[in-house]
């Protein structure tokens, strides 16, 4: 095939550092320093934190203190609110994922790991700022406040399921919580809250919009196109990417980590971008801050990069011990979001081994309880879902004739297999 | 013609004569001075008007913030049409053809489409999505392409096909207001003159039509709902957009007495009128200007078949377009024309 003198082409197919068995070693992973990195005025040219994009925002440094310009100097109430946050989430992930493994539901995905990247940003926002998250922040809702019986409900597609059983287990929506709904299609998520965020702009509102998305999803041609909108309107947008090295087996060279990080690619746009630490909750937290006073003051978009780690497999269907080394979850040099944030409490004499202790057994029955009280409602596939005629329902705002026709049909199936049923 | 089902009385109401892209920017007019939520946006609608002249003027009119160009992106204009939905205003995203539709599919098919049902309500996206639509104007592969069961066939999406400038005006108005998702193919082969299919003959302007007398101000024609464009005994025919012209022209031609029915909506479909119809003629012809294999007429022969089929008096006719891509020189080769039509028709009336 070779023409000439002409050395054979070759194809590069990425291929992680470590598979399973392999020693891990992350020496030559580049961490900078907690507290080294410049905060730029918010209102800066895009052009200025691209540095930013090539380093790493840290506060918390290796003596759990928070250091450096990007601390957000958040007092010890907020500190242990967003604790006990993320404690929450990880308490409540695990009450599921074993929910799943007894039968009560078809599926479920955790976040363990990555809490800090959803939990500080919504502490970060206002409570009326648009979230369009993708399936792995439920961080974001349980810091809203969203009650979590609510959140059972749907994973275990009861009768009192608000989404009325249509959704995959996670797939929220909640609209007072201002948490629009997740799709199962990747990235789709990326246009909708540029689009958002322009028409809060054209109507002259002052709420905003944050998205997030994995670095696999960044691949998808919607990230392409929301970040362009976002750049040509100057839309007041966040753009989180949690770049947590997965993207189920396939690492984060296959969505373009080996050349650059996802945080330079704002730099082709002429959006900020700034690349965090993402299991710093501090730093996540300054950097949706820094991100959100620049979109209100009508400076722009910011791509945000969380640098982080998936603990866990991908879902309640994958065993990540199929293709990555279980050392990387050990190794991982950035530590645990929550155990960080614990030890920088501690540190500041605001916290204790015993009161972490104790909260976490508190948290552990929280959600107990919580799960006791949706499991009234029903699990998947005991029958307490929500009447067969709700299945067409929504799907227009009206029922058209065809619809009509096909939902007496499927009552009909169901009162010739069981005559005794009633349509409720 | 009957506009009975019109909500509003248009008896009175002075009108003038519009071809259809004079109707559709009314309607725009109309409807953007009416609600403040509404937006329009695509590629060239801003500044310049539209390749086709739709939007023309709006911006002058309306301002930057509600009618604007965007990138040539059709994923992120759709896409940004559903976050804009969200949020509460009623954009009307232009796509230029509807051939260059499907960088969009995914944001219409998985997003638009279910957004309604996936939060049971919580969302919604009120966006009607405009494209020139159809061929019969030399536009080769990529501007002649006629994709409506790509859409027909997506829970939560409707589909219009007008084929009047009344009827344009009316229709995309109630598209407007409608709280679901609305795919508005506009026939871009009869934006100026009701084509008939005698491509060799001249074509008449749309000013000598009756159907160009569009009321002045604010009306709307109800979606789901078909006109009955000619009454008659020998056989129905169901048509949309361009080919109600073409196969009006061919059975006037023949002096067959064919009642012919718009359409006018493929989702949700008017099937009374369709089945009232089929059950007093006992025939039915379906034509489009799609590709044939698992077109929208598959769907409207299938019905016909399952509802009428102790009426009929005669196989369903389906005239379409070739399974091949539209090509540019054998145009009129494959466009359903009168030759096709016409060999429809005899059958029909032979058996």
């Amino acid at each position: 095939m070779a023409r000439g003198n002409l050395p054979s082409l070759s194809l590069h197919v990425p291929e992680p550092k470590f598979r399973p068995g392999d020693k891990v070693d992350y020496s030559d992973l580049a961490i900078s320093r907690a507290g080294e990195q410049p905060r730029p005025d918010e209102q800066c040219e895009a052009s200025e934190t691209h540095p930013l994009c090539l380093d790493l925002v840290r506060v918390l440094g290796d003596d759990d203190r928070a250091i450096g310009p990007w601390d957000p100097r958040l007092d010890a109430d907020t500190l242990r609110r967003m604790l006990r946050t993320m404690a929450l989430t990880r308490a409540f992930d695990d009450r599921m994922y074993r929910g799943q493994r007894q039968g009560k539901t078809s599926f479920y995905m955790k976040c363990t790991g990555e809490e800090a990247t959803s939990v500080a940003p919504a502490m970060a926002l206002a409570d009326d700022d648009m979230v369009f998250p993708s399936y792995r922040q439920q961080g974001i809702l349980i810091a809203r406040g969203y009650p979590l019986v609510e959140m059972i409900n749907q994973i275990y597609s009861n009768r009192a399921d608000k989404l009325k059983g249509r959704q995959l287990p996670i797939m929220y929506s909640a609209r007072e919580q201002s948490f629009f709904t997740i799709s199962g299609n990747l990235a789709t998520q990326y246009p909708q809250a540029v689009g958002w965020a322009m028409a809060s702009a054209i109507k002259g509102d002052s709420r905003i919009a944050a998205t997030w998305i994995g670095e696999g999803s960044t691949a998808e041609g919607d990230f392409h196109s929301a970040m362009t909108f976002a750049a040509v309107y100057n839309a007041p947008v966040i753009f989180n990417v949690v770049n947590n090295q997965w993207a189920i087996s396939s690492f984060s060279g296959f969505a373009g980590a080996e050349r650059t990080t996802f945080a330079a690619r704002a730099i082709g746009y002429g959006i900020a971008g700034l690349r965090v630490d993402g299991n710093d909750p501090l730093a996540v937290f300054a950097a949706t801050q820094w991100a959100a006073n620049r979109a209100r003051a009508n400076a722009g978009p910011t791509l945000i990069e969380h640098f982080t780690y998936r603990a866990e497999g991908h879902s309640t269907s994958d065993d990540p011990t199929q293709y990555r080394s279980a050392q990387e979850r050990e190794e991982w040099p950035l530590g645990d979001p929550v155990n960080r944030l614990k030890k920088h409490l501690v540190a500041l004499g605001e916290w204790s081994d015993e009161q972490h202790e104790a909260m976490d057994r508190e948290l552990v029955d929280l959600v107990k309880a919580a799960t006791k009280e949706a499991e009234k409602n029903g699990i998947l596939g005991h029958g307490l879902h929500h009447p067969f005629h709700t299945m067409f329902e929504d799907v227009f705002e009206e029922l058209p004739w065809h619809l009509r026709e096909q939902s007496e049909q499927a009552i009909r199936e169901r009162r010739i297999k069981w005559p005794e049923w009633k349509e409720s | 013609m009957t506009y009975e089902e019109s909500p509003v009385s248009l008896a009175e109401a002075p009108t003038r004569r519009l071809n259809m892209i004079e109707a559709i920017n009314d309607a725009l007019d109309i409807m953007m001075e009416r609600d403040p939520n509404v937006v329009v946006m695509g590629e060239d609608v801003g500044y310049f008007g539209g390749v086709f002249r739709a939007t023309a003027g709006l911006q002058k009119k309306y301002g930057k913030t509600r009618v604007f160009d965007t990138p040539i992106s059709e994923c992120g204009i759709i896409g940004v049409a559903v976050g804009m939905g969200a949020y509460g205003l009623r954009p009307v995203p232009e796509i230029q053809f509807a051939d260059y539709i499907y960088p969009g599919l995914d944001q219409l098919v998985s997003e638009a489409a279910r957004l309604r049902y996936r939060s049971a309500g919580e969302f919604i996206a009120p966006m009607t999505v405009r494209s020139p639509f159809g061929g019969g104007i030399f536009g080769g592969q990529t501007h002649s392409q006629s994709p409506e069961a790509l859409f027909t066939h997506v829970a939560g999406l409707k589909t219009v096909v007008p084929s009047t400038p009344h009827d344009a005006k009316g229709l995309l108005i109630a598209a407007i207001e409608d709280n679901d998702p609305v795919i508005f193919f506009e026939p871009k082969r009869i934006y100026n003159g009701p084509f008939n299919g005698y491509y060799d003959k001249p074509v008449e302007p749309w000013s000598k039509h009756a159907d160009s007398a569009v009321p002045e101000g604010y009306y709307s024609i109800p979606l789901g709902k078909a006109r009955v464009v000619r009454p008659g005994q020998a056989f129905t025919v169901l048509a949309y957009g361009t080919m109600v012209h073409v196969a009006a022209a061919v059975c006037a031609e023949k002096g067959v007495d064919a009642e012919i029915i718009d359409l006018r909506t493929l989702v949700p479909l008017d099937i009374e009128t369709v089945e009232k119809s089929v059950e007093k003629t006992g025939k039915c012809l379906i034509v489009h200007e799609a590709t044939r294999t698992s077109g929208f007429g598959a769907e409207l022969s299938a019905l016909v078949q399952e509802r009428c089929f102790y009426h009929l008096e005669a196989p369903i006719e389906r005239v379409t377009g070739f399974d091949t891509p539209y090509p540019h020189s054998l145009e009129w080769a494959y466009f359903p024309g009168p030759v096709r039509i016409g060999e429809a028709v005899d059958r029909l009336m032979k058996a």
